[in-house]
């Protein structure tokens, strides 16, 4: 063989629909220059069902259900951010338990997304034991889920002007057990197993860089933007709900890399547990639904069968919808444990909604994907991929 | 800055683009025409007590009863120095579908215009990879657009319960509540 020159060529190879490491059905064209990414073009769409148009469809109550189905592993907050711009659309308030109520949720699944995002994405890059460790603790969480809705995935459980029933105070001990218990873990069984492992470190510490200013220009939220060290969290920057009243911080990274990114995660499980414990200890009593809202919310079971206005208003909600919406447009933006998930609804006064957008932040953060992987190694596409924490029933809605 | 007097300043610049500005639940919406929405846009994102870094939604709607002007291209835009939000919607014709990226401005409108292409058949002038992104490229049609039904015409494959059922909910609809 001596003499002749060796051929190079670029390979193209396509990675997934049907992949182990990215976390669903995304497919990724990759064209490879020896072990180098040279052009990286991400596919989506393959779970696509139409959310946008089957809620067109729909009365504002009736498309509830839709939204857990979109970021499944954390539909708890997706029914909280449906729930806030419709009520933010009718003008109607929640009152207060079910405001803390639902911040409770809404940090309970975050703790449980994290688990995972931060638990698959270590699976990829080749450390189990935390997977393993971690999803014990997240079916204490599902458990306690169950135990109030009787769902533990698909939840359904926030209403629009409240949540559906009030929590038990076995349901309040128990959780208040699991944020005394769970800072310690965090610490002991998560961060020991990785925080300072050599080969973690690696894999992680300056890959997939992005700047602050990059980062805000591409439209990146939660985590992934606050490891590059941009503050933005939309529970502080616009409140809703009992975040006002609670105290948190919000932790930001400095490099804007995989591993900041992932200390950002892992610092917010700290922070969530410190909402949900404030939250117990402040939790005031009262109703759990709007009571002065009867054209918007459904009335108490019992009124319904009992008094004659209250059927009315159950008849005419469940087959029409809220007729009294007013007409006009808004946008709401809660903090799901992904990002920023915005809704943009606009009504026609009539119950069903005119149209809604959904702004998904896995979807904006699958489109940076190129810009993290390109000249990059073949090898940190997949800790790329599990550092944006994407899921795609959200992406594709 | 009060979204009141971001319209008012981006009035006073493009008086002859700016047709209305609308206010709901403390929300301001400025509607504009879609000629100049580039100078627009940059015009907002680069001066500097606007400083609008970050696009947080894009987005199309469509007005299907309206005689023109039929689609909307909704721009959802934050700053995060001044925390401040403002809803810039842009009208595009039906017959004239086509108004211009903002990609250069913001990385983060590609995908938001691929989909907007997508759902309503807005082409975006400019755009560097306009493709289908959640429909399968010889899709035809535009899922989003109101004309568009929301199941398909099995004809002779349908299921025949279904016609049944369409029957009844016809029949039904005299008891219904007006």
């Amino acid at each position: 063989m001596a003499g002749t020159e060796l051929r190079t060529k670029e390979l193209t190879i396509s990675m997934g629909p049907q992949h182990p490491a990215t976390h669903g059905v995304l497919r990724v064209v990759l064209d490879l220059d020896g072990e180098t990414v040279v052009k990286c073009t991400p596919y989506v769409g393959y779970l696509h069902r139409g959310v946008e148009k089957l809620s067109e469809n729909r009365t504002y109550l009736s498309a509830l259900p839709l939204t857990d189905r979109l970021d499944y592993i954390s539909s708890m907050s997706n029914n909280v951010g449906y729930c806030v711009a419709v009520e933010r659309l009718f003008g109607i308030e929640p009152p207060e338990r079910a405001k803390y109520i639902r911040t409770i949720m809404s940090e309970m699944t975050r703790i449980s997304s994290h688990i995972i995002g931060i638990s698959t994405h270590a699976l990829d890059i080749g450390a189990m034991t935390l997977f393993l460790y971690s999803f014990r603790d997240r079916e204490r969480l599902l458990d306690l889920f169950e135990m109030t809705c009787g769902a533990r995935l698909t939840v359904s459980y926030p209403r629009i002007g409240g949540v559906r029933n009030d929590v038990s105070q076995e349901f309040l001990d128990k959780l208040y057990e699991f944020t005394e218990e769970f800072p310690q873990i965090v610490e002991d069984q998560y961060e020991t197993l990785i925080d300072q492992n050599r080969i973690w470190l690696q894999r992680t510490k300056g890959i997939g860089v992005i700047s602050a200013e990059e980062a805000i220009n591409w439209g990146l939220t939660g985590p992934t933007l606050r490891g590059s060290g941009v503050p933005y969290d939309v529970r502080k920057y616009a409140p809703y709900d009992a975040y006002p009243y609670v105290e948190f911080d919000v932790p930001i990274g400095k490099n804007g890399d995989v591993y900041d990114r992932y200390k950002c995660r892992m610092e917010e499980l700290k922070q969530s547990n410190r909402i949900i414990k404030q939250c117990i200890e402040k939790m005031p009593e009262g109703p759990v639904m709007a009571p002065d809202a009867p054209k918007f919310t459904l009335p108490p079971k019992d009124r319904v069968l009992t008094d004659m206005e209250s059927m009315i208003h159950q008849f005419v909600l469940i087959t029409k919808g809220p007729i009294a919406a007013p007409c006009g447009e808004i946008y709401a933006a809660t903090e799901v444990p992904k990002g920023e998930l915005g809704f943009y609804i606009v009504s026609d006064g009539s119950g069903r909604p005119y149209r809604m957008r959904l702004r998904a932040p896995s979807f904006v953060h699958v489109s940076v994907l190129p810009k993290l992987c390109e000249g990059a190694l073949v090898a940190d596409v997949i800790a790329n991929i599990g550092t944006i924490d994407i899921v795609l029933g959200e992406c594709d809605r | 800055m009060e979204p009141k007097e971001i319209a008012e300043l981006i009035k006073d610049r493009y008086p002859a683009e700016v047709k209305e500005i609308t206010e709901f639940r403390g929300q301001t919406s400025v509607v504009v025409k879609k000629d100049r929405i580039k100078e627009i846009m940059k015009y907002l994102h680069s001066t500097p007590e606007l400083y609008f870094d970050y696009l947080k939604d894009l987005c199309g709607v469509d007005y299907a009863n309206k005689k023109d002007n039929r689609f909307e291209v909704v721009y959802h835009l934050y700053s995060m120095r001044h925390r401040h939000m403002i809803r810039i919607k842009a009208e595009v014709d039906e017959d004239d579908c086509n108004i211009d990226s903002v990609t250069d401005i913001w990385a983060g409108a590609n995908w938001h215009e691929r989909e907007c292409y997508d759902m309503y058949g807005i082409a975006f002038n400019g755009h560097p990879d306009l493709r289908r992104i959640l429909m399968p490229e010889d899709w035809e049609g535009h899922p989003l657009r109101k004309d568009y039904p929301l199941k398909a015409d099995l004809g002779e494959m349908e299921w025949k319960g279904y016609k049944e059922v369409i029957e009844t909910a016809e029949k039904n609809k005299q008891y219904e509540v007006r």
